[in-house]
């Protein structure tokens, strides 16, 4: 994977729980524009090993000037993102990979419908910018539970068909009526819990919207877990994956060759065979289908664990 | 006339699956005369699919539908009056509208075209064929269209050239390919024959 050595240029506290981060090229050069929806991987060293998680763009795709993404502080999480607030600084040194987009705009759409859950809010904010510049119509329907919680809110445009649901203050997103009675040729893309993505896939459903018209996009990084071992069958070696360790990043620092991209479950390039399984693989992907689920054959590291006595994958 | 089979071909080449009622939907339905029976027989099979559709028949009247009744009919002499009135239909319907085109290739390549320009997905068009196995060509050269055309070689009916009929197709605008068949040999043309379904 290509990699950038950027310099931080602005770090911003947008809300309690969330900064914004500016990312330019010390030299000043341009960097690669991208296209609204896509994410880039942030590396982040801590120790012996190297964390790197994904964050959708927030800045304006056509502009090369910088990159600006936005972190929403998970306590709970592995570290990755309490890293990228207590650790990064304006000044400091990064390493990230150039944009890749798995959430791409369908431009063939005559209207697009942009619904956002809490801090699935971010992949939208490039894709306002396209959608401005491309002049197509659209709305935004943005739900968060407090406006503490809306850190989006500060970058939103003020604009008739950009909506913000706050369900503290009683204003809460109604997906039927937001669905219903769209225009032919309306493509509909959500971002935020897995709650929200099948309530919508639910409801196009019911109201009998084409399949390839219903885009998503789990926001999610990888969970902690138990630890718990893992053997390489080309080596033999014995890989111990720790509790705030992903299986994927276990599997880097032990120097294991494995592709990824969005490490976050959802792009398949990670995919790995599993050659033995005596226990049960704990699928936290959107990747793999139930059937392959359930047959426990095949395992995405960048997001799943493992809970039994041995797993054995073909590395 | 019973659904047409037609013979297996490139990936390219449509496919017409048959009509399978999906409900009481918001419906737009485009129909020949033809194609008209196949309205009828979706009818009979469920006849709630009617409830909410909007029927455009093209070169046939009313009658056609026989007994069926569906929410309007709109009846259009020919292609270039019934397409305003089916954009009109696409341009006001919402998500959740199914579209049914039943007839000759020519019909359904035309409107599913247009369906495919208001944004829907040409995997989600119950289609059916019945009638003339004629087809809508398009010139590669002159990139003029020919209707109707039911012989391989043809002539372009703009640019005059002799055209070999490909089962080659565009989605976006509802046609198959012809291209000159005797372009490295001017002149020397394969003999004429009836196009085979
Ligand atoms: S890296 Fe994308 S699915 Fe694992």
């Amino acid at each position: 994977m290509k990699k950038l050595c950027l310099k931080v240029a602005e770090v911003e506290q947008l809300s309690p729980l969330v900064k914004r981060f500016r990312f330019e090229e010390p030299t000043g050069a341009a960097l690669p524009v991208f296209s609204g929806g896509a994410h880039l991987t942030v590396e982040m060293p801590e120790g012996d090993m190297i964390r790197r998680n994904s964050y959708s763009l927030i800045s304006d795709p056509y502009d090369g000037s910088g990159y600006e993404i936005a972190v929403r502080r998970e306590d709970k999480g592995r570290g990755g993102s309490l890293y990228m607030h207590t650790k990064v600084a304006e000044g400091d040194e990064i390493t990230v990979s150039v944009p890749s987009n798995l959430f791409q705009l369908d431009l063939r759409a005559k209207k697009h419908v942009l619904i956002a859950g809490g801090i699935g809010i971010t992949p939208f904010l490039s894709q306002l910018r396209q959608l401005d510049m491309e002049q197509k119509p659209y709305e935004l329907h943005y739900a968060a539970r407090s406006r503490e919680e809306a850190a989006g809110i500060k970058l939103l445009p003020q604009a008739a068909h950009v909506h913000v649901h706050i369900s503290e203050e009683g204003s809460r997103m109604d997906l039927g009526s937001i669905l219903d009675g769209q225009p032919l040729g309306t493509h509909v893309y959500t971002c935020g819990p897995d709650g929200l993505i099948t309530a919508v896939a639910d409801q196009t459903a019911r109201l009998g919207w084409p399949k390839t018209s219903v885009h998503s996009e789990a926001f999610t990084a990888p969970p902690p877990g138990e630890p718990f071992d893992v053997v390489v069958k080309s080596s033999g070696k014995t890989v111990h994956v720790k509790a705030d360790q992903s299986l994927l990043e276990a599997l880097e620092a032990a120097k294991v060759e494995i592709d990824y991209s969005c490490r976050g479950g959802a792009c398949g390039r990670c995919h790995t065979k599993v050659t033995a399984c005596d226990g049960r693989i704990l699928h936290n992907d959107h990747w793999l289908s139930d059937d392959e689920r359930a047959a426990q054959q095949d395992i995405m590291p960048c997001m799943s664990r493992f809970k039994g006595t041995r797993l054995e994958l073909d590395l | 006339m019973p659904k047409t089979e037609f013979s297996p071909s490139i990936d390219s080449r449509p496919t017409y699956a048959g009509l399978v009622s999906q409900g009481a939907a918001p419906t737009i339905m485009v129909a020949d005369e033809a194609g008209a029976q196949a309205l009828s027989d979706l009818a009979a099979s469920d006849a709630s699919v009617m409830d909410h559709a909007h029927v455009v028949l093209v070169g046939c009247g009313a009658a056609a539908l026989g007994d069926v009744k569906p929410v309007a009919i709109h009846d259009a002499p020919d292609f270039d009056a019934a397409t305003p009135l089916v954009t009109q239909l696409l341009n006001t319907a919402r998500m959740g509208t199914q579209i049914y085109l039943a007839g000759s290739e020519g019909l359904i390549g035309h409107v599913s075209a247009l369906a495919f320009a208001a944004g829907m997905p040409v995997d989600e068009i119950q289609m059916e064929h019945r009638g003339s196995i004629a087809r809508r060509m398009q010139c590669v050269h002159c990139k003029g269209i020919t209707e109707e055309v039911t012989t391989d070689p043809f002539t372009c009916a703009h640019c005059g050239l002799t055209l070999f009929v490909r089962d080659h197709f565009s989605r976006r605008l509802g046609v198959f390919q012809g291209v000159c068949v005797d372009a490295e040999t001017p002149g020397v043309v394969p003999e004429t024959v009836e196009i085979q379904a």
